[in-house]
């Protein structure tokens, strides 16, 4: 089947009920959305379908025709990342980092929505992201960052605005 | 033999190993060797450099020739090879940094090659806070070393005397614009010199990459995509590979009907070995969809074995034990005395890798290739050569970077799963990728402890006497043997678990930080070791000193209180070490310690708790003050304020050491508030996020702010692990203040807390 993939029509040969991230990571090749637990319990496979923010571990591809999919890969490169990407590497909010794919998709859907989030609401959306190095508050400070970037007129993505 | 004497024996067979790898890893023949007392502190990390090798600096003594560390390519190319891995914790750029300040060659000129069996030198585990005080201390002299003979040679080829000759920017530079590139300097063999004991190094007035804020080399790949874990691995023709784990610890598969699963799409093969059942797939969700239904169609038999989870305590205290006094001092001292007695205790905890383990490996005839997320490519291939019959040069292990470990998870495990199934089908890369469920009850716990102390005080308020308990199992069980692995365990020719060892002082294992640094007239403090391990355990992040410290620092508050003392007030008393009075007086000072709210006086529920600890008595030096509120209204306890102060050293990158301090102390924060693996009488029940439950962004601090004390030129001390006992103790002793209520026994927001706090 067909699936849109930051902003590019992909022909996807696989069984119409593999979830998305298997599909994103074996088919499409690419790396950033993560396996975490496969339950949608902790953020690391999160990708971005039509604005919304999603567990790519337990969506099947056969819901997704049609829609439009982001994924880290599609906010920028590190040539020119985007302003969450940015703010992640100007505040060196990462330690392993595996968490951090996920949780820049949740912030991009939010900030997408509302640059202008209060510290309340990024923490609320955030709540179903689990990071284990323990880098919550350089997560918290650059995903503020970023709205600030926002703010002064990004659209949050450098490479498919 | 007696179990401890034969313990003993274990230690001198690790010495030889240790020797066999450091002739095999650098060719050198001509170090002597004498029997080091502590030789088995590599499992925790350390490294004891024997013979004439002990002179060296850092690792040098494990892999004393330059070139071991430091290569030049004649076109100039720049490589530094260490043997540790970069975890998630930064050491990649600190060790680039280091070899960039030495060897005056620009950053982005520098190569490092990490942890690889063919290519760095063996420096053990990745562990222990040892990567920068071990490797950086050698790449450090090695650089400067290098640098020197540099010079040295491009004097010779310029005819000009070396002290009129400087190095910059991989150049050589002389007068009237005389230069040399590195690359033109080098020749074969110019570094392929043993490394001296003593080196010239910068001093720190001349640096410009260290004690700089130089970002994270790995991030930039990290946030955008790039390839940077194992997971992330895709070789040609490469399979994937799930594993059918036993259901409890000692389950034996009876039976299981593997003709419809084969018959599966995609399935490649099925490989049973006894206990061992595991599946291939060409595509990465066939594999998982052949496991469930191969999970569903094995029959095993299983044994109740565990403790009973609610009486955790008094079951370890009825294992049998072997008690080592690991610190006595008698002064006679009998002036008259209250006392004061506690008992702490943790439980089982868990690394819970946000990523689940994986491992690629791809075998041939009689050899196998493996990446893995190892803290230990050697020791790992010690394990997968003895799994395999092969010889220890036939596997080739390569660090890949994974999710953050925290300790011995289940890398060597899902390491060993993978080269053991690619044997079964040579030619054909396997990636082996562990499911959240398998982490959680597979993966090598953090022990449960108990700690038992009492003191007493003069009328003075010094402390007179102080008897120290703690009852532990081992803290590693990591490879070496193919039996410390899963798959080694659960073939059906099974390797022998190795025996439980005792870790030694002075770093010790479950007795990590057992000992006070204060200053006690009289004092005793006993390890009670307990072999048994009815939960399989093994090293989590600063092994026994998060509970050490939690009940040591936890005591020491209820003594201030006892002595009518301040608590900082009181710790100071009691302690000599400059470095030690400097973190606290830094952390007091930059928190307003003086002028907190506590105890309800300055708002209701509001509370203040402060602790310290030196890392293992002998690496950074960091203490923690927090400020909590109690909100009655919501039944929860907020953590508002967090402030740290760390000593480590001469600092190589300040926001490093920053990330390092502010992940123990959230790190810490999680697992003394929140975290228990559960289990009933036969399996482990906490197998997923909603049964382990763990810090999320609501409960984060409002502030974390952490402070360096600057001891420029002072050696590298350890700090990844520094943060975890005090961030544990300071939070208990917040809530005292707070609700006047000691908890003792972690987790702390555990069943019951609410009602014993009032809220």
């Amino acid at each position: 089947m067909d699936l849109k993939v930051n902003g590019r029509i992909r022909a996807v040969d696989a069984d119409p009920q593999t979830p998305l991230l298997y599909v994103l990571r074996e088919n499409l090749q690419l790396n950033a959305a993560k396996y975490g637990c496969g339950l949608g319990q902790c953020g690391a496979c999160t990708v971005i379908v039509d604005g919304q923010a999603v567990f790519s571990c337990i969506v099947p591809i056969q819901v997704l025709g049609g829609k439009e999919i982001t994924t880290l890969e599609g906010l920028g490169t590190i040539e020119h990342p985007g302003p969450l990407q940015r703010a992640f590497m100007d505040e060196q909010a990462a330690q392993c980092g595996y968490c951090i794919p996920g949780m820049i998709m949740r912030a991009q859907a939010l900030l997408q929505r509302n640059a202008h989030a209060s510290d309340a609401e990024i923490r609320t959306q955030l709540q179903s992201h689990l990071c284990r190095c323990g880098t919550h508050v350089r997560i918290l400070r650059a995903v503020r960052r970023a709205a600030g970037l926002m703010q002064r007129g990004g659209s949050g993505s450098a490479v498919n605005p | 033999m007696t179990a401890a004497s034969k313990r003993l024996a274990a230690r001198k067979d690790d010495v030889n190993v240790s020797r066999r790898a450091v002739l095999r890893g650098t060719g050198a023949l001509i170090i002597s060797f004498a029997l080091p007392p502590l030789a088995s502190a590599r499992q925790a990390g350390g490294l004891e450099p024997v013979g004439a090798a002990a002179r060296l600096p850092g690792s040098l003594g494990r892999a004393p020739f330059l070139d071991a560390w430091i290569r030049i390519d004649a076109d100039g190319t720049v490589t530094a090879f260490t043997g540790k891995a970069e975890l998630g914790q930064g050491v990649k750029t600190a060790l680039t940094q280091v070899v960039s300040e030495e060897l005056e060659v620009p950053l982005d000129r520098l190569k490092l090659v990490t942890a690889d069996t063919e290519r760095t030198p063996d420096e053990g585990y990745t562990a222990g806070s040892h990567s920068l005080q071990d490797s950086g201390t050698a790449l450090r002299h090695a650089a400067a070393q290098a640098r020197e003979i540099l010079i040295l040679e491009a004097a010779r080829k310029l005819r000009t005397p070396p002290d009129r000759l400087k190095a910059a920017n991989a150049t050589v530079l002389g007068p009237n614009g005389a230069r040399l590139t590195y690359g033109e300097i080098v020749a074969p063999n110019l570094l392929h010199v043993q490394a001296r004991p003593v080196t010239p190094l910068k001093g720190p007035a001349r640096f410009t990459v260290m004690d700089r804020a130089i970002p994270r080399i790995d991030i930039p790949a990290k946030v955008t995509g790039g390839a940077a874990y194992v997971q992330d691995m895709r070789l040609p023709g490469m399979l994937h590979a799930r594993v059918v784990r036993p259901p409890s610890y000692r389950a034996q598969l009876t039976t299981v009907d593997m003709t419809s699963v084969e018959r599966m799409p995609g399935i490649v093969t099925i490989v049973r070995d006894g206990n061992f059942l595991a599946v291939v797939a060409e595509r990465e969700f066939q594999a998982i969809q052949a496991m469930r239904s191969l999970a569903a169609a094995a029959r095993w038999q299983e044994r109740p074995t565990l403790p009973k989870q609610s009486e955790l305590s008094a079951a370890l205290l009825k294992l049998p034990a072997e008690d080592f006094t690991i610190f006595e001092k008698r002064a006679g001292v009998t002036a008259p005395a209250t006392s004061l007695a506690a008992t702490y205790s943790r439980p089982y905890l868990a690394h819970a890798s946000i990523g689940p383990s994986c491992a690629v490996a791809l075998a041939d005839k009689d050899s196998v290739t493996l990446w893995s997320h190892t803290q230990g490519v050697y020791p790992d291939r010690q394990a997968i050569a003895e799994l395999l019959g092969l010889a220890p040069e036939k596997v080739h292990c390569i660090h890949v970077e994974g999710s953050g470990c925290y300790g011995h998870n289940g890398a060597d495990d899902a390491a060993a799963d993978a080269a053991l199934v690619a044997s079964r089908l040579p030619g054909r890369p396997i990636r082996m990728q562990w499911m959240r469920e398998q982490e959680f009850a597979w993966e090598p716990f953090g022990p449960a402890m108990v700690a038992r102390v009492r003191a007493s005080l003069d009328p003075s308020g010094q402390i007179r006497d102080w008897d120290y308990g703690v009852w532990s199992n081992t803290h590693a069980t990591r490879p070496g043997p193919a039996g410390s692995t899963l798959a080694g365990q659960h073939v059906e020719h099974a390797f022998p678990i190795p025996p439980p060892r005792v870790l030694p002082q002075p770093e010790g294992g479950g007795d990590r930080n057992a000992i006070p640094l204060y200053s006690l007239p009289q004092a005793k403090v006993v390890h009670h070791f307990l072999p048994t391990m009815p939960v399989r355990v093994s090293a989590l992040r600063s092994l026994g000193a998060h509970m050490n410290v939690f009940a040591i620092e936890s005591f020491m508050d209820e003594l201030a209180l006892g002595a009518g003392a301040d608590p900082v007030e009181f710790r100071l008393r009691h302690l000599q070490d400059p470095r030690a009075r400097d973190v606290i007086t830094t952390t007091a000072e930059r928190f307003g310690w003086a002028g907190r709210r506590h105890g309800g006086r300055k708002g209701p529920g509001t509370g203040c708790g402060f602790a310290f600890a030196r890392y293992k008595n002998l690496a950074a030096y960091c203490a923690v003050a927090m400020q909590v509120a109690v909100q009655y209204e919501a039944g929860r306890i907020r953590i508002e304020r967090v402030v740290a102060a760390v000593d480590t050293g001469q600092v190589v990158n300040p926001d490093g050491v920053r990330n390092q301090i502010e992940g123990a102390i959230l790190q810490s924060l999680s697992w003394t508030l929140y975290e228990k693996v559960g289990f009933d009488d036969t399996r482990i029940t906490s197998v997923d996020w909603s049964k382990y439950p763990i810090l999320r962004f609501d409960a984060v601090p409002d502030s974390v702010e952490v402070h360096i004390v600057d001891r420029a030129g002072e050696p590298f001390l350890g700090c990844g692990e520094a943060g975890q006992g005090p961030a544990a103790a300071a939070v208990a002793n917040a809530i005292a203040d707070a609700t006047g209520k000691r908890l003792r026994d972690l987790p702390l927001f555990g069943a019951g807390v609410k009602a014993a706090i009032g809220i």
